[in-house]
């Protein structure tokens, strides 16, 4: 069992936020692990937004290694944040040796390309980094994209967090939007790559719960798209899904809930929109989740967006003020990193609703 | 030393003897007038005893002639163990049983014409299925369901299905627009009543299973399709709003076609789909047969022939390619029904399924709406033993093997694969149906199943099985107007109804478990098994 949190913020904000969000939710999740996606960076990063940031946690023959990749295919590192770590004796973490957030410059014959080549050969390189640093288990890449910053790590969340001087609020790490998760073991292995949120070209997802048609949604996923790998985690299948409907089929967002919960056949029959959604069911039906889940999704233009399963086996709430939103699995998270907000606005979707953060902070709602 | 004549044939060379007890018998006749196959008759027999009542021995000579039903013999008349004595018997004095001794095996070419008869395949009397369990249950993480509860959505598609980058969709300010019609698909029950034709099975068996099909459909909302089987469809039946409820099927004989083509003007509704029959599981690369026995009036005039042995040839003639039938049968079906019925194809399951498969889902025209496949444990109302005992190829591994060439081709699902031969032959077919879906079929057809619950008492032990004689026992099988008044038809229908009941209920109960409200199509993960061997070729859990 796991827990999901999310935060967006009109102002920068430090990861310590999103470990106040998460331990207080501590006795449904297994505290194996903390993880989060950090995305419209602030701190040291805040310099460098349109510089595709590698987030990389290796060995010293992986560092050599990626380095060495990155030369060869004419990546220029621009800046580079190594996190000081707390090596106090105690913690519950098993650190990897290197920890490396680098930003670079796009390859010369890149630097006037269209931005659909430039996040082709951002996913390219990714996937290439992972291979090679997979031999051997040098290293674990979690993303490459502008603005997006990704740690993972095994251990306990809180002293992951005090390794890492999470706590510490010292102004480098900032972001306005985190998607977090306090658990790094899955169903299956204990995997670096298992741990939620996972990441594909500005999308990240988080979810919690089964995804009871793991194997078809996996069989399906594998021949769709060439960054559809590694499935250490049968959460993986939902952000492989809404890249798929968002990014390459390009659909509206609204399809995503068509697509993973769709509709009984019954519903279906009875709307306007019926054509659509039967072909949708249809041709995607090996798309669809079938089991107990909530998502928590972040799109490349930083909105975010909650929704769940059709038989709401998984909740969620959202809620905040004016210049916060949060969403966790349960609510005393909100109540810690949002204690002032008005909990009577808080929003329990149901089974059928999707729930999205914008820009603005404004929520949008509408029924499937 | 008494001279025997050994090449005669006696009850003893045959599959099944008659255990008669006189003492019981009040010699009514009933099972003599029951036996269809003539088997047993009234006779008198001679019996001699000897007593003695006096102090001394004064052996009495005495000669009674005592009324006696008694085996016919030869093989003309051989018992088929059909128990329709046994079932009329107000004494339980007669029963036919099994004799573990018999030659008929040996004997049943005389003639010099190849064993014929009807049923599954005898020599295959287990079900694969029931090595496979349903191992993965939900617990604590992804809860069960309430089978009670929650609504499922028993669906599955009859028609072919495009990729999603395929879809004719326009995006109109943020909602998707379909511009451009798409190949027709029909969500129906993952149960389709298989092809038995009329003439192959009694107008009244038939009619029982339309009216169960019917019943199910309007009283219960169960969207389950009835496929007519090669022979044509009564022009009433063609004419009529239920004619949405069946698939027509088209065979290498093309019985009834002339009469299907030409009441195309007056179909108010379109049928539910149609079904290309390439080959059948039961004798597969052997073509129908209809014995002339079977071919009565209403017969003639349904598939327009005159009586005769009616044998549909093993090919579709002039079809040498895959891509041929393609071009020429699914274009014209699909014209005739102006591309709004779906047109499937039946094929045996072969060796050689994998390919056709992959053929046509590679197939531009993107026409083929489903890939039938039938295995060895199918049935069938006559042919050559030879062909049901020794040709064919288990249906299990079949369709796993193409939905795996499918997931190899990203195309899984777009064309709906449908599993047949020996779903429910031990009687479990909720059981059989779930765990080929899982395995990747989409739905099953069953057919065998259907008439034993109209009462045939045919089973893969040799019983009865005498399908091709035209002597059906049952009614369900024969167009013997005497014999097929046997058949209750409101009763069959019943039968249907209640156990298609029941199936669904049982398909909730290992769809709830599993944590599913929609089909597990594909979910081999939720499958286990105790053989190595099959989990190795299944590509599922081994357990022990
Ligand atoms: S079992 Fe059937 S075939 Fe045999 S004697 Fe009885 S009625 Fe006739
Ligand atoms: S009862 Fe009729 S249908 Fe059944 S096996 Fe015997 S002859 Fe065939």
């Amino acid at each position: 069992m796991c827990r999901i949190g999310a935060i967006k913020s009109k102002k920068p904000f430090h990861p310590s936020q999103a470990l106040r969000l998460m331990l207080p939710q501590q006795e449904g999740h297994d505290n194996s692990g903390f993880a989060m996606i950090m995305q419209d960076l602030g701190g040291v990063f805040a310099d460098y937004k349109d510089k595709p940031l590698l987030s990389l946690a290796c060995t010293a023959q992986g560092a050599k290694l990626a380095e060495e990749y990155m030369k060869e295919h004419n990546f220029v590192r621009d800046f580079e944040w190594v996190p000081k770590i707390d090596r106090r004796p105690g913690l519950d973490i098993k650190a990897m040796p290197l920890y490396m957030f680098r930003c670079y410059d796009y390859p010369v014959e890149y630097k006037s390309a269209d931005w659909s080549d430039k996040e082709q050969l951002l996913l390219d390189t990714r996937l290439a980094l992972r291979e090679l640093l997979e031999q051997d288990d040098q290293g674990y890449v979690f993303s490459f994209w502008p603005d997006v910053l990704t740690l993972k790590e095994i251990g306990d969340p809180s002293d992951i967090a005090t390794y890492f001087r999470l706590w510490d609020d010292n102004g480098e790490l900032m972001a306005r939007n985190v998607v977090t998760q306090c658990r790094q073991n899955t169903n299956y292995d204990i995997v670096r790559y298992a741990a939620h949120p996972f990441f594909i070209q500005g999308y990240t997802l988080c979810a919690n719960g089964e995804n009871t048609f793991y194997t078809k949604n996996t069989e399906y996923q594998r021949s769709l798209h060439r960054g559809y790998t590694g499935f250490e985690s049968d959460s993986q299948n939902f952000l492989y899904t809404l890249h798929y409907v968002l990014h390459e089929l390009k659909w509206p967002i609204k399809y995503f809930k068509h697509v993973i919960t769709p509709l009984p056949f019954s519903e279906i029959g009875k709307r306007s929109d019926n054509k659509e959604l039967t072909a949708i069911r249809q041709s995607l039906a090996n798309l669809e989740i079938n089991g107990p889940n909530t998502i928590i999704a972040m799109l490349p233009d930083g909105r975010m967006m909650t929704c769940c399963d059709s038989k709401k086996l998984r909740p969620v709430v959202v809620g905040g003020d004016e210049t916060t939103m949060a969403i966790a699995s349960e609510v005393c998270g909100l109540n810690v990193v949002l204690p002032n907000r008005n909990p009577e606005l808080d929003i329990y979707p149901n089974e059928r609703e999707v729930v999205v953060i914008t820009q603005e902070l404004e929520v949008q709602r509408w029924k499937q | 030393m008494e001279t025997v004549k050994t090449l005669d044939i006696t009850a003893n060379d045959l599959n099944w003897k008659i255990q008669y007890t006189p003492e019981h018998c009040t010699m009514c006749g009933s099972c003599v007038a029951a036996c269809t196959f003539r088997a047993i008759e009234v006779a008198v027999e001679r019996r001699a005893t000897t007593i003695s009542t006096a102090r001394q021995p004064e052996p009495i000579p005495q000669h009674k002639a005592v009324p006696v039903i008694k085996r016919v013999k030869g093989l003309a008349n051989a018992c088929v163990g059909c128990g329709m004595c046994e079932k009329v018997c107000p004494n339980q004095a007669i029963k036919p049983v099994r004799n573990e001794d018999s030659r008929a095996n040996i004997l049943a070419r005389s003639g010099g014409t190849p064993a014929k008869r009807g049923g599954r395949n005898n020599l295959i009397k287990e079900n694969t299925l029931d090595k496979i369990t349903v191992g993965r249950i939900s617990q604590m993480t992804d809860p069960a369901l309430d089978a009670e509860r929650h609504t499922f959505d028993i669906l599955a598609p009859f028609g072919r299905v495009l990729m999603p980058n395929e879809l004719p969709f326009s995006n109109n300010g943020g909602e998707l627009k379909m511009n451009a019609s798409t190949p027709p698909v029909n969500w129906i029950y993952p149960i389709i009543f298989s092809d038995m034709s009329i003439g192959a099975l009694s107008t009244r068996a038939w009619e029982a299973i339309c009216m169960a099909t019917a019943y199910l459909n309007e009283k219960h909302n169960m969207p389950v399709r009835m496929s007519s089987g090669e022979g044509g469809m009564p022009i009433q039946l063609m004419k009529s709003e239920y004619l949405k409820y069946s698939i027509i099927q088209i065979a290498s004989g093309h019985f009834g076609w002339s009469r299907i083509v030409k009441a195309l003007p007056q179909m108010k509704v379109d049928p539910a789909g149609i079904l290309i029959k390439i080959g059948q599981g039961a004798k597969p690369g052997d073509g129908g047969l209809l014995p002339a026995a079977k071919v009565a009036e209403h017969i003639q005039a349904i598939r327009g022939v005159p009586k005769a042995d009616l044998l549909s040839p093993p090919n579709h003639q002039g079809l040498y390619s895959i891509e041929e039938s393609v071009q020429k049968m699914h274009m014209s079906l699909n014209a005739a029904f102006k591309f709004r019925v779906p047109v499937a194809i039946k094929c045996s399951a072969s060796a050689t399924s994998v390919s056709v498969y992959n053929n046509l889902l590679r197939d531009p025209y993107k026409i083929c709406g489903g890939f039938f496949l039938d295995g060895i444990q199918g049935g069938t109302g006559a042919a050559n033993e030879v062909s049901l005992d020794h040709t064919g190829h288990p249906i299990v591994s079949k369709v796993r093997d193409c939905y795996l060439a499918a997931v190899k081709q990203g195309r899984q699902g777009q064309i709906p694969l449908w599993a047949g031969g020996g779903i429910g032959m031990t009687g479990n077919a909720a059981a059989d149906a779930f765990k080929m879906i899982c395995l990747g079929a989409n739905g099953v057809f069953i057919s065998k199943l259907l008439i034993q619950l109209c009462g045939c008492v045919g089973n893969e032990h040799s019983r009865c099985n005498a399908c091709n004689t035209g002597l059906c026992p049952t009614g369900i099988c024969t167009q013997d107007s005497r014999l097929v008044r046997r058949l209750d038809i409101d009763k069959a229908a019943q039968n249907i109804v209640e156990y298609m009941l029941a199936f669904d209920t049982e398909l909730r109960k290992l769809m709830a478990p599993i944590g599913n409200s929609s089909l597990p199509v594909g979910r081999s993960d939720a499958l286990v098994t105790t053989d190595k061997a099959m989990a190795d070729k299944l590509s599922i859990q081994y357990a022990c």
